[in-house]
């Protein structure tokens, strides 16, 4: 097998993650996590690897191997772009029985010929998957004389399914970033205000309720990593003052290695909720160490503070005191938590499922005592909690979505192909109404209703008798 | 006689096509208390699980072996053992449903020794059938693996059935091809039903994935074939095969049971349909059941229906005479869908496929084309509509076409399990839908 081991050993090392500070047993934990037989199951390296580079809109993304991996996954990304289009696109070498045999690598040499010919995209991204890693088709070397014949950059991404999670994937991912595309192009100029934005996707359209915050602060975003970013940005994401990582564990590598290489700081932050949106603003001024931003941050939080509260007071009465079960990864559950009590809710439940050390004590002093932490979960374990705790909502990922409904109970949508956006002040207003309508819509009762004739049947007997 | 090309090149763009595992997967679906088990790495179930949910909008019980790079160079025994042993603690499906995948194919498991041993470590297990299929990601498409795992059923012995449950009705198997969604294999059934016969439908997913709301939670599928029914089998005493793809289960289970059969390779169209009501007719008639009073004839709601058929075809072909549509659908679901527009006087402008079929060489075009989205894009401008699944959006919006969404996935349209485009009823459905869409288009075109 071709497929570079020693990479994988390195990023399951990868010392920038709080998986990895705990040593001896447990060390390691969520990166090496992977399905167990028979059980239910996450996403391979190679959906973690898609869904942090994506996003990057106008590259291609070629995926070598069979149609199984882009077949059936192709386009459904929730994340949106506000130009090209070319990322939506679907291109895979499709490898049949014949190719299997004698080999990859001049088929997809001549796919990225035909990708750049017809599309002309900025850049081509190569996806490595289990069949091509398992065949022993030498990515880099593809790759490396594409990039010389065609004059286009073309990126091999290492992200073969079997070699782990999509955590995993999104390391891959960062990797491929780092070994080949930040600091190939140099900025047109730059200012003591730029920074990148690692680790968000820009789901709904979750940035543009934040960049308008930024640009009233005089901060510049010189590279999203990699939500609705160009090709171009990220290759000069090495200029940046700092880097500010939103659900930071899936590309910490990034961010520790561009601190390394190139000097940059960087803080791990959230845009959910007041309390983390103000703290994400406040962190960034403070790093970029300027008294004058540090006050325009203040004014505008109290603004923006001030707006909200009075956008959201018809829903806090309305939501006071209900009571939501949160099954979602990693950072998000802390950062949904502080969502959820800034609306007035209380959070009876939570995941830990993918969460570090420091993500549970964190989510531990926001649920108080009572609250319960989900190690394990599969959709029994998850009813069997709500029934419980007598929860109100169940806020998970999509695929849980009719676990909740089937169980007749209101469900909101938080991750990857949801279709609104919660990030910032506006998106804590959206998620206010999105959950009040959840709660409130006059169809519980209705699916909740027995037939008339199924109970009751004695009474009505009864009564006519 | 249409001719068969595919396009010399070397990227598939826009892929129309899924792999096998997910056609297997969701004709195992179709069969009651079990849970589709990939044998492979974890993405590739979970990928699947994800277009099925958008798709059916309904929880979908899938499960993997979940083989990692270790287990991908030391060989698959232990994860197919262990996956096996935690589906029948957690889940306890009445029926395993194992396939592989281009990972386990490529590394060459040896499926048949890896049961083998399964079976003699566990022989607390004996009663618990094993349907085993393979199905490489890197050859053929959905509709073959469907195809594929539906013979395998057949092939599987399930045990002998319980005689002490009389058979008071004659029993019909119909294989019910990929072509149909839940909705049309439910109004399949109730056709069936009413001629007085008794359908044994493989595979069921009307039972499992047609949208009903269950009490209890559910950790198989809930409905679809069961295990007594497919004990049953050699009891039916004609085979209807919907789809070209059933005709070879359809004669595995003549070989078998020496029941006859008959391919129907559609059923919507007022021919098509005509001819599969005379033929369950033909079979009722045929029988000297004790149980019949009288020979009944074609039920009196479906001269109804025929008639409304009759007139919508009437009040519809106004609007499809001349209207030139271009097709990318599944071999099976296209020739249906070709031939049904054909017969309203529209023209087939393109056709765009994914897999071989012989039935590909008898549409009504020229030509078809085994390619992906890309191809339809070059071969569609200029038609009036497009039939394609929900992928073909963009490219539709960008020929400024409107698309009738078929096939899988449908992520952006409700109802995918409860639609039905079969019978005479669907047939008039389906006519409408169209016909509205073209009503539609004249009139933009008139504002302009
Ligand atoms: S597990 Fe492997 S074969 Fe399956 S989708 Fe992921 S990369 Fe592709």
């Amino acid at each position: 097998m071709a497929f570079k081991q020693s990479k994988v050993a390195a990023l399951l090392n990868e010392p920038g993650c709080e998986h990895n500070h705990q040593k001896g047993v447990g060390k390691n934990k969520a990166c090496k996590q992977q399905a167990q037989p028979g059980a239910a199951q996450g996403g391979c390296a190679f959906d973690g690897a898609s869904i942090a580079l994506v996003p990057i809109t106008d590259a291609a993304h070629l995926v070598h191997g069979p149609i199984a991996c882009a077949g059936n996954s192709w386009g459904s990304r929730g994340s949106l772009s506000s130009g090209p289009m070319t990322y939506k696109m679907g291109f895979t070498t499709d490898l049949s029985e014949n190719d299997i045999i004698f080999g990859g690598e001049k088929k997809l040499y001549k796919a990225i010929k035909e990708v750049c010919d017809r599309y002309q995209p900025a850049a081509v991204f190569v996806y490595l998957t289990c069949v091509t890693a398992l065949i022993g088709d030498d990515l880099d070397a593809v790759c490396q004389a594409a990039t010389q014949k065609f004059g286009t950059p073309i990126i091999p991404v290492n992200s073969p399914g079997f070699a782990g999670t999509k955590n995993m994937g999104n390391r891959m991912a960062g990797e491929a970033l780092l070994d080949h595309v930040v600091g190939t192009v140099e900025p047109e100029y730059t200012t003591p205000y730029d920074i990148n934005l690692i680790g968000e996707y820009n789901i709904a359209g979750e940035l543009w309720g934040v960049l308008p915050l930024f640009e009233k602060l005089g901060i510049r975003v010189l590279a999203k990593i990699t939500g609705d970013a160009r090709y171009q940005d990220v290759c000069s994401a090495h200029r940046a003052k700092l880097n500010v990582m939103i659900c930071s564990k899936a590309l910490i590598n990034m961010g520790r290695k561009m601190e390394e290489k190139y000097g940059i700081p960087y803080i791990e932050e959230s845009f959910y909720g007041i309390a983390d949106m103000n703290r994400c603003l406040r962190n960034i001024a403070a790093k970029l160490g300027d008294r004058e931003l540090q006050e325009r941050v203040e004014n505008l939080i109290s603004e923006e503070t001030a707006k909200l509260n009075q956008a959201l007071i018809p829903y806090r009465s309305r939501l006071q005191g209900k009571r939501m079960v949160l099954y979602t990864g990693g950072v998000k559950s802390w950062s949904v938590i502080s969502a959820a009590q800034d609306l007035g809710m209380e959070v009876v439940a939570t995941s830990t499922k993918k969460s570090t050390e420091e993500d549970k004590a964190r989510i531990k002093e926001l649920l108080g005592k009572d609250g319960i932490m989900l190690q394990k979960g599969n959709a029994q374990e998850l009813l069997r909690v709500i029934a419980k705790t007598k929860a109100d909502l169940l806020v998970a990922g999509g695929r849980n979505q009719y676990t909740a409904l089937k169980a007749r109970i209101p469900f909101l949508d938080i991750n990857q192909e949801r279709h609104h956006p919660y990030a910032g002040y506006v998106g804590l207003v959206e998620m206010a109404r999105e959950i009040d309508e959840a709660l409130h819509s006059p169809i519980w009762a209705q699916v909740r209703k027995p037939a008339p004739w199924t109970v009751n049947s004695y009474h009505v007997a009864a009564s006519i008798g | 006689m249409t001719t068969v090309t595919s396009r010399k090149k070397s990227v598939a763009v826009n892929p129309l096509k899924q792999s096998q595992p997910l056609g297997a997967a969701l004709a195992f679906l179709g069969l009651k208390g079990t849970v589709p088990l990939f044998h492979g790495s974890q993405g590739c179930t979970a990928f699947a699980k994800v277009l099925l949910v958008r798709h059916f909008r309904e929880a979908i019980p899938l499960a993997t072996t979940a083989m990692t790079e270790v287990s991908t160079i030391l060989g698959g025994e232990d994860n197919v053992e262990q996956a096996i042993l935690t589906l029948v603690e957690k889940a306890k499906p009445e029926i395993i449903a194992l396939f592989t995948t281009g990972l386990t194919e490529t590394r060459g498991d040896d499926m048949k020794g890896i049961l083998r041993t399964f079976r003699e470590s566990h022989p607390e297990l004996d009663s618990l059938p094993i349907v085993f299929v393979s199905t490489p990601d890197y050859k053929g498409a959905m509709q073959d693996g469907f195809a594929a795992a539906v013979r395998e059923i057949v092939a599987t012995d399930f045990g002998s059935r319980d005689e002490s449950l009389v058979e008071m009705l004659p029993q019909v198997t119909i294989l019910a091809g990929s072509l149909l969604s839940p909705g049309d294999v439910a109004e399949i059934k109730q056709i069936v039903q009413d001629f007085g016969l008794k359908p044994l439908i493989l595979p069921d997913i009307s039972g499992s994935l047609d949208g009903h709301l269950e009490d209890e939670y559910q950790t198989t599928t809930a409905g679809g074939t069961s295990l007594e029914q497919l004990r049953n089998l050699n009891q039916s005493t004609f085979t209807l095969a919907i789809g070209e793809s059933m005709r070879s289960p359809a004669e595995t289970l003549q070989q078998q049971f020496g029941t006859n059969y008959e391919v129907f390779p559609q059923l919507a169209g007022l021919e098509a349909v005509d001819k599969f009501l005379w033929r369950l007719s033909q079979i009722v008639n045929s029988r000297h059941d004790p149980h019949f009073i009288k020979p009944p004839t074609v039920p009196n709601k479906y001269e109804i229906q025929r008639r409304q058929l009759q007139d919508a075809i009437l009040d519809t072909h106004f609007y499809f005479g001349r209207k030139r549509i271009s097709l990318a659908l599944e071999p099976d679901l296209l020739y249906q869908t070709a031939w049904l527009l054909h017969n309203m006087g529209a023209e087939i402008q393109a056709a765009v496929t994914t897999t071989k079929s012989p039935i590909l060489s008898d549409l009504p075009v020229d030509s078809v084309t085994i390619g992906d989205l890309e191809d339809l894009e070059d071969l569609a401008a200029g038609s009036d509509l497009i039939i394609a699944n929900s992928q073909a959006k963009s490219l539709a919006k960008k020929l400024h076409i409107p698309l009738y969404r078929l096939g899988y996935p449908i992520y952006d349209r409700l109802g995918n399990g409860y639609r039905f485009l079969i019978s005479y009823r669907g047939t008039i459905q389906f006519l409408f839908d169209i016909g509205n869409i073209f009503i539609e288009q004249e009139e933009s075109q008139n504002n302009h």
